[in-house]
């Protein structure tokens, strides 16, 4: 599915609420690292509830949907668009957010916006007034990291990435790449809110949203079977 | 937001199933005891270059199919996805990380629904299965064997919905896995179940005497409804190259024909064995397993010879699927059964006393 340049008001029409006056309302769901679950609307986090722990996601994802709904007293038919943080992750976590993200934009009839999980993390960084380039940084386990580079903000104060999501061996990120960088963010957290503003700012800027698929960046672990071992010696 | 705790339709629920325990992705729709769809969407293909189920292959597949599956099952059964009463999901037993992919989505699907959620064991599903054929409600108690390439168990059903008893199980490979590793010997290609069905047939199953496992009186001592198929699917790989170190020609047909013969024997000697001992005159068969044609005919005979009813669901129904587990959901509701809360995960090895995790 290619989700490219949905207009704003196009998202608007697909599921306005009733009695209150609902413009635009995007839950997000990122479990690129661990759980993080938001509801924005119009640039402001209405809810955030997240949970660190990396082995755990399907078991709280629903409870952390639920929480967000909840605090911000918003219904799930209120949702008008739901933002899939696709990655760059270890993959089994990863699948539950992507699957939980589509699931509901399937159940509730919405649009499902596909993110790099990377973007919320830049976005995250440069609302605390920060500019210039940075180099993001999450952990791919098995001593490997997941990067992307930005030059800084946009006009529309969208993080530009021009490089990445990559997959490097720890120590193998390229060293033209840090000489460019002088920030070198090592995120242990990606914030479904800052996902889903920066989703809200390229939908209001008519940027074009990326391919909905997850962002593994590594090839199932298997080998191919070269036929059956002896049993006789 | 409240979640939605009661159920408004206990006599005949309109269940969405959603399973993603092994290789197929499957999404079921049941009005009470009336399928209305049966969606599954495999991701086989894709394992037969390894010879079998790769686990992470098959969890990136649930997530690609996941969502079409679900609309196309809804398009079929021609409801709407606000008509339904309960969403139902496999919570275990299976490969953990497929079985995430569709815990994940039925939660979030019933939250955007606002619609209670139930999450039910595989296994026991499989014996829910048999309530949308068309043999009538299933008759209580009954053994059943589930054979497939995930599972070989033999269960003790005193009630579906609260009283499912592990009798045995296997102990190494399932039967499943059993078919496809002689077919590798064989040079046949994954799956090796319909390969060895079809070379089976030009052979005699009389013709060599593999073992049958745990059969000997010392094991059934201990293992009396247990099941080994490793030491078979060795003891055919070592008759097989024994005669090509020979340059002997193999047999191809009295191999498969023999090795199909000590797994069909020994998993029907075994479940009659529990009919006899518990003395229940019932026996039913799930899995994909129950494809095989000579584990169907050799349970029509061993059923009548014992005098035990054999029950067979539609093959459909028999390998994975989301309807099974929409059935088993319905079963509980109109039971009586309260939802799911919302903190359960994936647990691979869930028990199946355990029917629903609350
Ligand atoms: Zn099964």
């Amino acid at each position: 599915m290619i989700l490219l340049n949905p207009a704003p008001s196009q998202l608007r029409a697909t599921g306005l609420a009733g009695a209150r006056s609902l413009d635009f309302v995007i839950l997000a769901i990122d479990t690129s690292a661990g759980t993080s679950v938001a509801l924005v609307e119009n640039g402001r986090i209405l809810a955030e509830h997240s949970v660190i722990d990396t082995m755990r996601h399907a078991e709280v994802v629903g409870a952390l949907i639920l929480e967000c709904l909840t605090s911000a007293d918003i219904l799930a038919t209120d949702v008008t668009a739901v933002v899939a943080g696709m990655g760059p992750g270890p993959f089994t976590g990863l699948r539950v957010g992507i699957a939980a993200a589509e699931a509901f934009s399937v159940g509730a009839n919405i649009t499902l916006l596909p993110m790099v999980s990377h973007d919320g993390i830049a976005t995250a960084h440069y609302a605390g007034g920060a500019r210039g380039p940075i180099t993001v940084v999450t952990d791919a386990r098995r001593r490997e990291l997941y990067w992307s580079t930005y030059s800084g903000l946009n006009a529309h104060e969208l993080p530009q990435r021009i490089s990445g999501p990559n997959l490097a061996k720890q120590a193998e990120v390229p060293a033209e790449v840090l000489g460019l960088t002088p920030f070198i963010l090592e995120a242990t957290e990606v914030s479904a809110g800052a996902l889903a503003i920066t989703a809200e700012r390229m939908a209001t800027a008519g940027e074009p949203f990326g391919t909905f698929r997850a962002l593994y960046l590594r090839s199932p672990d298997v080998t191919l079977s070269k036929g059956p071992k002896r049993v006789v010696q | 937001m409240s979640r939605a705790t009661h159920i408004l339709n206990r006599e005949a629920p309109l269940v969405l199933g959603i399973e993603t325990s092994c290789d197929e992705t499957g999404i079921g729709i049941v009005r009470g005891r009336k399928l209305l769809a049966n969606v599954i969407s495999s991701s086989m293909d894709e394992h037969a270059r390894y010879g079998g189920v790769v686990p992470e292959v098959a969890a990136r597949a649930h997530v690609e199919a996941i969502t079409p599956a679900i609309r196309q099952a809804v398009a079929e059964a021609g409801i709407r996805l606000s008509d339904l009463d309960a969403v139902a999901v496999t919570c275990g037993p299976g490969l953990a990380g497929a079985l995430m992919v569709g815990v994940a989505a039925a939660k979030a699907l019933a939250i955007s629904l606002d619609k209670p959620l139930f999450a039910v064991n595989h296994l026991v599903g499989h014996v829910g299965a048999d309530v949308l054929g068309e043999e009538g409600p299933l008759e209580y108690p009954t053994i059943a064997l589930l054979v497939s390439g995930g599972h070989t168990s033999l269960l003790l059903v005193r009630d579906l919905v609260s009283d499912v008893e592990l009798l045995g199980e296997t102990i190494d490979d399932a039967a499943g896995e059993a078919f496809d590793k002689v077919a590798r010997v064989l040079g046949m290609p994954y799956p090796g179940g319909p390969h060895i069905d079809r070379l089976a047939a030009t052979g005699s199953p009389t013709a060599i005497r593999f073992p049958r496992g745990l059969s000997q009186p010392k094991d059934m001592a201990a293992h009396r409804y247990d099941f080994s198929f490793s030491g078979l699917k060795t003891s055919v790989a070592r008759w097989v190259e024994i005669r090509r170190d020979a340059g002997e020609e193999i047999p191809l047909g009295d191999v498969a024909a023999s090795f199909r013969e000590a797994v069909a024997d020994v998993l029907l000697t075994k479940a009659i064995a529990a009919c006899s001992d518990f003395n229940v005159p019932r026996l039913l068969l799930g899995g994909g397993v129950v494809a095989n044609a000579r584990i169907r005919e050799l349970a029509g005979q061993k059923c009548a010879d014992a005098g035990v009813t054999l029950r067979v669901p539609p093959l459909a129904l028999c390998t994975d699927n989301g309807a099974m587990i929409a059935a088993l959901a319905a079963e509980l509701i109109m039971a009586g059964a309260q939802p799911s809360g919302m903190d359960f995960g994936a647990d691979s090895t869930l028990p199946v006393t355990t029917i629903q995790i609350l």
